[in-house]
């Protein structure tokens, strides 16, 4: 360890650290994650560790941290503290697009899709952002691969019927089928759903757990959900947050039966 | 007579699906207007084709640039008009002009590009100065970028001639046509406006140009498909300065002559009026703001001076004219054409558009 060691130059060890991310241990991995907003603090010590293909549930009450936690990761807005790390390369200081474009995708808790634009462009969109595609001045043509790809993930939420439907007369239920297809634009690694079953019908409920467990294995995903019925369905895991920290964490049924978490979500005083 | 067109455009909302060969989805309008612009010439004299329509292509590309920005972009930039002048000076530095001690004389083959170039600088420049910025902040920076421009030239007699700038820049005599004379300028223009016009009505709906709009309604969703919002916004700054840079270019040649005035603080204003009244929704309402105004600025001093009144009040008619549409038609000319299509079609017993599907 006398030597010196040579360091490599910073766009080969990033190459070295990407290729080697695709045999990392965790998905997503988060270090001390703290969030303040002034002198709320609505994050605090989050250290939480999700394999690749895991698919995990955050439960917890209104203001526990849950989107907050979402927000940080994505980089909408950056942690006070803490790191993280995506397929093991540090994401922390990445501006969003550069997260979205390693593979890592959300959807809103309140629909933000292009309300002028229709169901098929929006997820035309998604699949540019992804792509080379973003910046070409070229409309697309009848055999445009990235129109190719919007069209099947229209086929996978089920949305054939309202191709060419403005997305502001779109029903409540399809908006947020739609944020979902759009999340799966380009190669999905990873997946934050933020109350995707929020509002639905159960009808459209059963359509949702539909598509999540339908999902290939190697697309893991966090979702945020209040609704125990999907969550603990679709999740094989689970993170119950309270006051923007981590309270408890384990498998569905040990979750269920805690008693801690009983007291919390049933006589929860401060629910 | 846009709109129509544009629902068939946009129409059916499937990209670049439209069933039918090209010239079908052109609407009978279009080619009624276009038939009309190509036979002007055969009718006007060389005033109205040079003062009028020369100057109405020539201003309503520069404010297509700004409708480019604003309407697609969510960017009111004050500095178009700018970006404009600057292809005009630099046409005059490079190329030929009367003040022969700066012009460096050479061919327009070098000066015409070099020009664009430092246009398209100039405006990506100010725009990676202004995406950082929002609403009331963008405006009030590309307008101070704007004076500053205006001042610099005023002063600066070493590049830019100081107060009275350059004249006698003429158009080069390309395929032996003289391009100074009027029917020949007016083709000049009317194909490069015409050029611009579908340029931005094509991109509107590629990648570009929609990535720009969702970035406009939402940045915040658009990072988070993967879009640089930053780089986006830089990347439109440059497009809108390359169709400002040639319509720079035009104006230059239009009255053989530049000065800092052509790019002062009234005119950088100006173009923003001209594609207020329009309308900024689609690329067709700066050229009709831009008809307006020329028209107004033409002929409203006559009628004016007429009636007893000082002729320099004309501005006092487009501030009126302005007041008028910002109050009852937001989105320009374009808005109460719309909105008169939409009353016309009503059903007056259901009391919904008929065009409603």
């Amino acid at each position: 360890m006398n030597a010196p060691v040579p360091t490599p130059a910073r766009g080969a060890a990033s190459i070295a650290e990407r290729l080697g991310s695709t045999g990392a241990e965790s998905a997503l991995e988060l270090r001390g994650v703290g969030k303040r907003f002034g002198a709320l603090e609505a994050l605090a010590d989050i250290d939480m560790r999700v394999k690749p293909g895991e698919r995990r549930a955050v439960l917890g009450s209104n203001g526990a941290g849950k989107t907050t936690l979402f927000n940080c990761v994505t980089g909408d807005f950056p942690p006070s503290s803490g790191s993280i790390r995506f397929f093991g390369e540090d994401i922390t200081t990445f501006p969003p697009q550069e997260r979205i474009r390693r593979g890592l995708r959300r959807t809103y808790q309140i629909s933000l899709l292009f309300a002028g634009l229709n169901v098929i462009d929006n997820i035309y969109l998604a699949c540019c952002g992804v792509s080379r595609g973003r910046f070409s001045f070229i409309r697309p043509r009848r055999d445009d691969a990235l129109m190719a790809s919007a069209e099947s993930l229209m086929r996978v939420v089920h949305m054939e019927d309202v191709k060419a439907t403005p997305v502001a007369e779109l029903s409540y239920g399809q908006q947020r089928q739609l944020e979902i297809a759009m999340a799966l634009a380009g190669a999905p690694r990873f997946i934050l759903f933020d109350e995707p079953a929020a509002g639905l019908s159960p009808t459209e409920r059963r359509d949702l757990v539909d598509i999540l467990t339908g999902l290939p294995g190697h697309m893991g995903f966090i979702i945020i959900e209040h609704d125990m019925d999907v969550a603990l369905r679709v999740a094989e895991s689970v993170t119950m947050m309270h006051n923007g920290r981590i309270f408890k964490e384990g498998k569905p049924a040990e979750i269920e039966s805690d008693p801690e978490v009983q007291a919390l979500y049933l006589g929860g005083g401060d629910g | 007579m846009a709109l129509a067109e544009d629902r068939v455009l946009k129409g059916g909302g499937e990209l670049g699906r439209a069933p039918g060969g090209w010239e079908q989805r052109i609407p009978a309008s279009w080619w009624v207007v276009g038939i009309i612009l190509l036979l002007v010439p055969a009718f006007a004299g060389g005033f109205t084709l040079n003062q009028i329509f020369g100057w109405s292509f020539i201003l309503g590309m520069i404010s297509l640039s700004l409708m480019l920005l604003a309407g697609y972009g969510g960017m009111v930039s004050l500095v178009q008009m700018t970006v404009a002048g600057v292809a005009g000076y630099m046409v005059a530095i490079f190329g030929d002009s009367a003040i022969t001690g700066i012009s460096q004389g050479w061919p327009w083959y070098v000066a015409i590009p070099l020009a664009l170039i430092v246009a398209v600088a100039f405006g990506s420049v100010t725009g990676w100065l202004a995406v950082r910025t929002e609403g009331i902040y963008t405006i009030m920076i590309t307008l101070a970028i704007a004076s500053a421009f205006f001042y610099f030239a005023r002063q600066n007699y070493v590049i830019f001639n100081g107060f009275s700038g350059f004249n006698g820049i003429f158009p080069p005599a390309l395929f032996g046509v003289d391009w100074r004379d009027p029917v020949a300028f007016y083709y000049l223009t009317l194909f490069w406006a015409a050029l611009s016009f579908f340029f931005v009505l094509y991109i509107s709906r590629s990648p570009f140009g929609l990535a720009l709009q969702g970035i406009r309604d939402n940045p915040r969703r658009m990072a988070a498909l993967g879009f640089g919002v930053t780089a986006h916004r830089i990347a439109a700054y440059a497009v809108a300065a390359l169709i400002a840079g040639i319509g720079g270019i035009l104006l230059t040649w239009q009255s053989a002559q530049i000065s800092p005035g052509t790019a002062g603080v009234g005119p950088v204003i100006d173009i923003l009026i001209i594609a207020v009244i329009g309308g900024l929704r689609h690329p067709i309402g700066p050229f009709i703001g831009a008809f307006i105004y020329v028209v107004l600025k033409t002929f409203a001093i006559d009628a004016l001076t007429g009636l007893g009144l000082g002729g320099e009040r004309f501005q006092l008619l487009i501030g009126i004219g302005f007041l008028v549409i910002v109050f009852w038609s937001p989105d320009g000319i374009l808005g109460l054409w719309e909105k008169w299509k939409a009353n016309r079609g009503r059903d007056p017993l259901l009391d919904r558009g008929g065009e409603a599907p």
